[in-house]
């Protein structure tokens, strides 16, 4: 097991004036045994980012280290790592048991001690009964559980996870998250999982890295992240609905936005805020109610017991002082 | 797109009855006149149901134990001759496309596209473009009526390196990539993946350059010049003989059943496969 820090990483592709940075001198460091998320949308650099961690992309800039280790320069089969793709990648015409094997086989490793090792991880897994199988003849879920098992087998000090679940459908991905946690519970080997799931990232994380356009928005705990929101774009990012954004509601002074979320705000008899209903849906145990407030549209999080209001009427409402967060109207940075 | 019309069906079974029939009716023919004696042969019309002598007539082309106008020599030997230029002819195009292929889509090298051009041009000059200077290469070599002479100029294949290319191009990176993180190496990687992968078009390859290779007439006709190197096409050549002369047409028409057999044989054998190998996409 090993820690994990990344200094002033930089990636760039093309050289000269075509040169186009996807990822801005960034900088975290992991600790042993810790379960990081990596989480964005597409396009922000999150894969890249954890490609470079293991050896499939060059490194533009800066250094990663694994532990003690500076692992620039090394292949990624002597980092010590491993690694889940978002297909599997399982070699399709050998067995579960040739596949978990095959790093093992070419490590020359004697054949007892592989034995033990695949069998320890497929006993771990469920998979015993399906060592015979080929890939082809599996489920979706048993082969993401190859896939883990393949990198459970060589005892890494780090895993990575490049967006595991994403092929998984929805009660199987839910399910294969807590096999995960617990997994990672029982093991105890430092992760890093790239999603661009908030929910994977929020369930998951001890503490999650939240990317935009190549530079790290914040890096923090689920908590912080969710309560705390480094930038505008971190608000607006986690939560779903997404944090309102004003930048004219009442008492918001100039190059301030106030951010709040939808279940931050209640609905009292007279307060400062006279919304306008656009909306109303209903998701079961809530309401979103689609609003306007002058210029600017929110949304409010009602629990489904409390009276609706009906589009086209006004009401109003107040925001809980507590939550309410500001944002710079120029840097986008949250004012603390 | 099935459509249920009587009068589909037996237009559609007529067609393919018509076509069986112009396939199969010659070799039918051959394999009748390979039944009788030459006088029985020669007569016309000849008789289209089989003879009584197609135990000997079959004897005498293997063995060559006849007497005759054109060559008489023994079919045996000639049929090992075109089944081993066959055989190191399409293993070695799969041998060197493979390798070919996969330096051409695995490695970043000065030229790669420049080098996968120069391959695919060379479909423009087959062996009968350049078989002047090609000719010339193999006799300074020393290389006339030897079986490197007779293969290794058909060997190189632009088509097989580029359906082997356009396979591999198929296979995922991510395959490459979980084959780095295990460690394998660039060699290690294409035999332990891309080679079993590769199996079925490897199989489809094999049946058409097998057939290729068997059915090569003008090459070996400019390299060989003796008898114990002659491939079995250019021994039924050299068995009718020219002029005037008399040339025994059972034993032809024997020597053409047999020279049919082994290309026969490795269609009918690795149908399966091959079909595999033209349709089978899965990964």
């Amino acid at each position: 097991m090993a820690s994990i820090t990344l200094s002033h990483i930089l990636k760039t592709y093309g050289a000269g004036a075509k040169a186009n940075t996807v990822i801005h001198d960034l900088n975290a460091s992991i600790a042993d045994g810790e379960f990081v998320v990596i989480v964005g949308p597409s396009g922000c650099g999150k894969s890249t980012l954890l490609r470079m961690v293991a050896g499939l992309e060059d490194i533009s800039g800066g250094t990663i280290s694994i532990g003690e280790r500076v692992v620039n320069e090394l292949e990624p089969a002597e980092r010590d790592i491993a690694m889940v793709f978002q297909n599997y990648a399982l070699y399709p015409h050998m067995s579960v048991f040739d596949n978990m094997a095959y790093g093992l086989k070419i490590a020359k490793r004697p054949p007892e001690e592989i034995k033990a090792r695949v069998d320890k991880a497929a006993g771990i897994l469920e998979l015993s009964h399906l060592l015979q199988r080929k890939p082809r003849e599996l489920s979706g879920g048993q082969r993401q559980r190859v896939a883990m098992g393949r990198a459970i087998v060589r005892q890494p000090q780090v895993f990575l996870f490049d967006e595991p679940l994403s092929n998984l459908d929805a009660k199987l991905r839910a399910q294969t998250r807590l096999e995960i946690q617990k997994l990672h519970r029982e093991l105890g080997i430092t992760s890093l999982f790239v999603t661009h799931d908030q929910v994977e990232a929020m369930t998951l994380a001890q503490r999650m890295i939240v990317m935009n356009g190549g530079h790290m928005e914040q890096f923090g705990t689920p908590e912080e992240v969710y309560n705390r929101p480094a930038s505008t774009f971190v608000a607006s990012f986690i939560g779903s609905p997404p944090m309102n954004l004003l930048r004219h509601a009442p008492g918001t002074p100039e190059g301030r936005i106030l951010g709040i979320r939808p279940e931050h705000l209640d609905i009292t008899p007279s307060g400062s805020w006279t919304l306008s209903v656009d909306t109303v849906e209903l998701l079961g145990a809530e309401r979103l109610v689609h609003a306007r407030l002058g210029e600017e549209t929110l949304t409010l999080r009602l629990d489904e017991s409390l009276p609706a209001p009906q589009p086209g009427t006004t009401f109003c409402a107040t925001p809980r002082a507590d939550r309410v967060h500001w944002f710079d109207a120029h840097t986008q940075k949250r004012i603390a | 797109m099935i459509e249920r019309n009587r009068f589909l069906d037996v237009l559609s079974h007529a067609v393919l009855i018509l076509g069986v029939l112009v396939v199969a009716f010659p070799v039918y023919v051959t394999f009748v006149a390979s039944t009788h004696t030459m006088e029985e042969v020669v007569k016309a019309p000849m008789s289209l149901w089989p003879g009584s002598h197609l135990v000997e007539n079959y004897k005498a082309a293997l063995l060559g134990d006849r007497i005759g106008m054109g060559s008489t020599a023994a079919v045996g030997p000639m049929m090992l001759v075109s089944l081993v230029c066959a055989l190191i002819i399409s293993l070695g195009k799969i041998a060197i496309s493979l390798l070919s292929a996969f330096a051409i889509v695995y490695f970043r090298f000065p030229f790669r596209m420049a080098v996968f051009w120069g391959i695919f041009i060379t479909l423009m000059l087959p062996v009968e473009v350049r078989i002047g200077p090609t000719y010339k290469v193999v006799s300074d070599l020393g290389l006339l009526n030897s079986y490197a002479g007779l293969t290794v100029p058909l060997i190189a294949s632009a088509t097989a390196t580029f359906l082997f290319r356009q396979f591999f191009l198929t296979v995922p990176d991510e395959l490459v990539e979980a084959a780095r993180m295990d460690g394998a190496g660039p060699m290690r990687f294409f035999k332990d993946v891309l080679v079993p992968l590769s199996s079925t078009s490897m199989a489809a390859l094999f049946v058409i350059q097998f057939i290729y290779g068997w059915n090569q007439y003008l090459w070996p006709l400019l390299v060989t010049t003796e008898e114990n190197m002659y491939p079995v096409v250019i021994g039924i050549k050299r068995m009718i003989s020219g002029g005037d002369a008399q040339t025994e047409w059972h034993i032809v028409m024997a020597t053409a059943m047999l020279a049919m057999v082994p290309p026969a044989a490795v269609v009918m054998l690795m149908q399966k496969w091959f079909v595999k190998g033209l349709v089978d996409t899965e990964k």
